[in-house]
């Protein structure tokens, strides 16, 4: 019966699909509609396929193939992105590489939203995705909840990123950062966001355990957060059902203050508290004893929930946001402080007794850096968000180095540490295929992030200088110009620090197909099984 | 009072001594006497149930019918 209700709404996605892509204003909107046409009409051919067929047994065990399907993909959109991120990051050198043969498709403009979403929600979203399926599966002792509709959250996530990356190259953005899609890939991804949520939960309701694990609090804030988050700050009206452009509801300086209330939330809770449910899980796992303070991290999660959503403002320092709301923001990510500590605290001291991990094991020393740079980040944070710093930071590439120093060292090495840790698990395998590889892996994205680092707080603190600089007139001394050339050579540094990062990425993929592939060739042990 | 004046003196006053008071009662209760036990044990979870669901004879979504807490 259920077949039935499928096809005919299938049909009608695919008949409304095809008046769009006919009647479609403009180009992304015509091609998106061609993409749901083939995804719905692909999917009607294959449940028709399955129509009347006898019921199989229901499986047992735990749904670990869309898990799978997860490390091939945040394996996939890992390299993608940190590409897309090296292109950039030379066309920022040298803007000759915006070819004229290419635009406006292969513009900066168009391809810095592609990187941004790639590795954010591209391979972030992946890696939560699917290691909170393995979490949640493992710490509840219970399969899956809902059968496919978790594979619907797969495809689901994966169309809305096509959809999302086709639209930035077409033209189509609502401008808003990390947040660019427009209303009717919003409203999708709500969809699959709340098929997330409901497996989420009904895994957790049939759950063998009497309590449920803290990586499991942190991953259900950041499913209902990012929920919440998205629904507000895409509140738009379309112009028309048959184009992509919409209109914002909130204008002026409310419409900043609810994109920066969003955007920061963004970090807190997509790549903190997300990214927490993973280390929470994974370090004690790897280090083969239970985590350094429960109660640390109880209190740890309560006060990441109650403090991060008010730091939101410290991004709109000296715009039209009162004074009160800015102060607010800085005073909150001051605070944001000690529970960030607290949790890093609480990571690195899992290794209490088994710090000589640290010699033989790669992936604990992934961990490892990646506390190290989320304690870095969580300092650096904090700091920046003061007025009086940020009056130098703002504007400046020192932010971006912040970024990536937090993006790349703390969610980029965990997710890394991750993917190593589950792909022998899940394919069956003593460990993975190279141990050196991931020792390569470890030190050529190590000294990627900090090229990276080192030469953004270099420039970013130059150019906030230069900005300031004023005569004895009180006139400006340098234009914008003069910083851009002045910047050149930190620009290629971090080019390579990214050239760094990606090898190491394509390495980590090579590993995990050679793994896959099915071969063993080095011996030394990942990691001591849990007593 | 204006709607926004009152809402605000509400969220100023009487939601930020709720939270406040939350906050520190979810402290207070994390270190209560016999915590230490009960915490260990749940820190251990990650060590169980590594390869199959918690029951052995499970039913056909994988939940059990009665329900066994794990030692």
């Amino acid at each position: 019966m259920g077949n039935y209700f499928k096809l005919a709404a299938l049909g009608v996605i695919a008949l409304f699909a095809a008046m769009a892509a006919n009647w479609g204003r403009d180009t992304a909107y015509i091609v998106h509609a061609i993409i749901i046409l083939g995804v719905s009409g692909l999917m009607f051919i294959r449940v028709l396929r399955q129509m009347e067929q006898p019921a199989m047994a229901a499986p047992t065990g735990y749904m670990d193939d869309v898990v799978r399907a997860g490390v091939v993909a945040t394996t996939f959109w890992g390299v993608v992105g940190f590409l897309v991120g090296v292109i950039i990051a030379f066309q920022l050198a040298f803007p000759q590489l915006n070819f004229e043969f290419l635009q406006p498709f292969g513009n900066f403009g168009r391809l810095r939203p592609l990187h941004t979403s790639a590795v954010i929600f591209a391979f972030g979203g992946n890696a939560l995705i699917m290691s909170s399926f393995y979490i949640v599966q493992r710490t509840c002792g219970a399969r899956l909840w809902g059968g496919n509709l978790a594979w619907f959250v797969f495809w689901g996530y994966n169309l809305f990123i096509v959809l999302a990356a086709t639209g930035y190259l077409l033209g189509a953005t609502q401008s808003k950062e990390y947040a660019e899609p427009e209303w009717y890939i919003d409203i999708w991804l709500t969809v699959v966001w709340v098929a997330f949520l409901a497996v989420f939960m009904g895994t957790l309701f049939k759950r063998q355990e009497r309590h449920i694990y803290v990586a499991n609090w942190f991953l259900l804030a950041f499913i209902v957060t990012v929920a919440m988050l998205h629904v507000v700050n895409n509140l738009s009206i379309p112009v028309s059902i048959w184009g992509s452009k919409s209109v914002q509801v909130f204008s002026g300086v409310q419409d900043a203050m609810v994109q920066w209330w969003y955007g920061h939330n963004a970090v807190g809770f997509f790549l903190t508290a997300g990214f927490l449910g993973m280390m929470y899980y994974f370090v004690p796992k790897q280090a083969g004893r239970p985590i350094f303070s429960y109660k640390l991290s109880i209190i740890h999660f309560w006060a990441l929930i109650f403090l991060y959503i008010w730091a939101g403002p410290h991004h709109l320092h000296y715009t039209a946001l009162p004074d009160w709301a800015s102060t607010l923001g800085m005073v909150f990510s001051i605070i944001l402080w000690m529970p960030s500590w607290g949790g890093m605290i609480n990571g690195l001291m899992t290794l209490q007794g088994a710090w000589d991990k640290l010699r033989t094991d790669p992936i604990i020393r992934m961990m490892v850096i990646s506390l190290a740079f989320y304690g870095m980040s969580t300092f650096e944070g904090p700091m920046m968000s003061i007025r009086a710093v940020n009056s130098l930071s703002h504007y400046t590439d020192w932010t971006i180095g912040h970024v990536h120093s937090g993006a790349l060292g703390w969610n980029g090495m965990i997710t890394f540490a991750a993917l190593y840790f589950l792909t022998p698990k899940l394919w069956g395998r003593a460990q993975m295929y190279s141990m050196s590889a991931i020792n390569w892996h470890f030190w050529l994205a190590t000294i990627g992030i900090i090229l990276y680092a080192a030469s953004m707080w270099v420039t970013g603190i130059m150019e906030g200088l230069m900005w300031r600089e004023v005569d004895a007139n009180g006139f400006l001394v340098n234009s914008f110009a003069d910083t851009v050339s002045a910047k050149f050579p930190m620009y290629v540094v971090r080019g390579l620090g990214g050239v760094l990062y990606l090898t190491g990425g394509i390495i980590m993929a090579w590993n995990i197909f050679m793994t896959i592939r099915g071969g063993v060739k080095v011996t030394a042990p990942v990691g001591v099984p849990a007593e | 009072m204006e709607t926004q004046s009152l809402l605000q003196q509400i969220a100023d006053n009487w939601l930020l001594v709720w939270m406040g008071t939350f906050f520190l009662g979810v402290i207070l209760w994390v270190l209560r006497p016999g915590s230490r036990k009960l915490y260990a044990d749940t820190a251990n979870i990650p060590f169980r149930n590594e390869e199959r669901p918690a029951c052995a004879n499970a039913c056909a979504d994988g939940a059990c019918q009665t329900k066994e807490l794990q030692s």
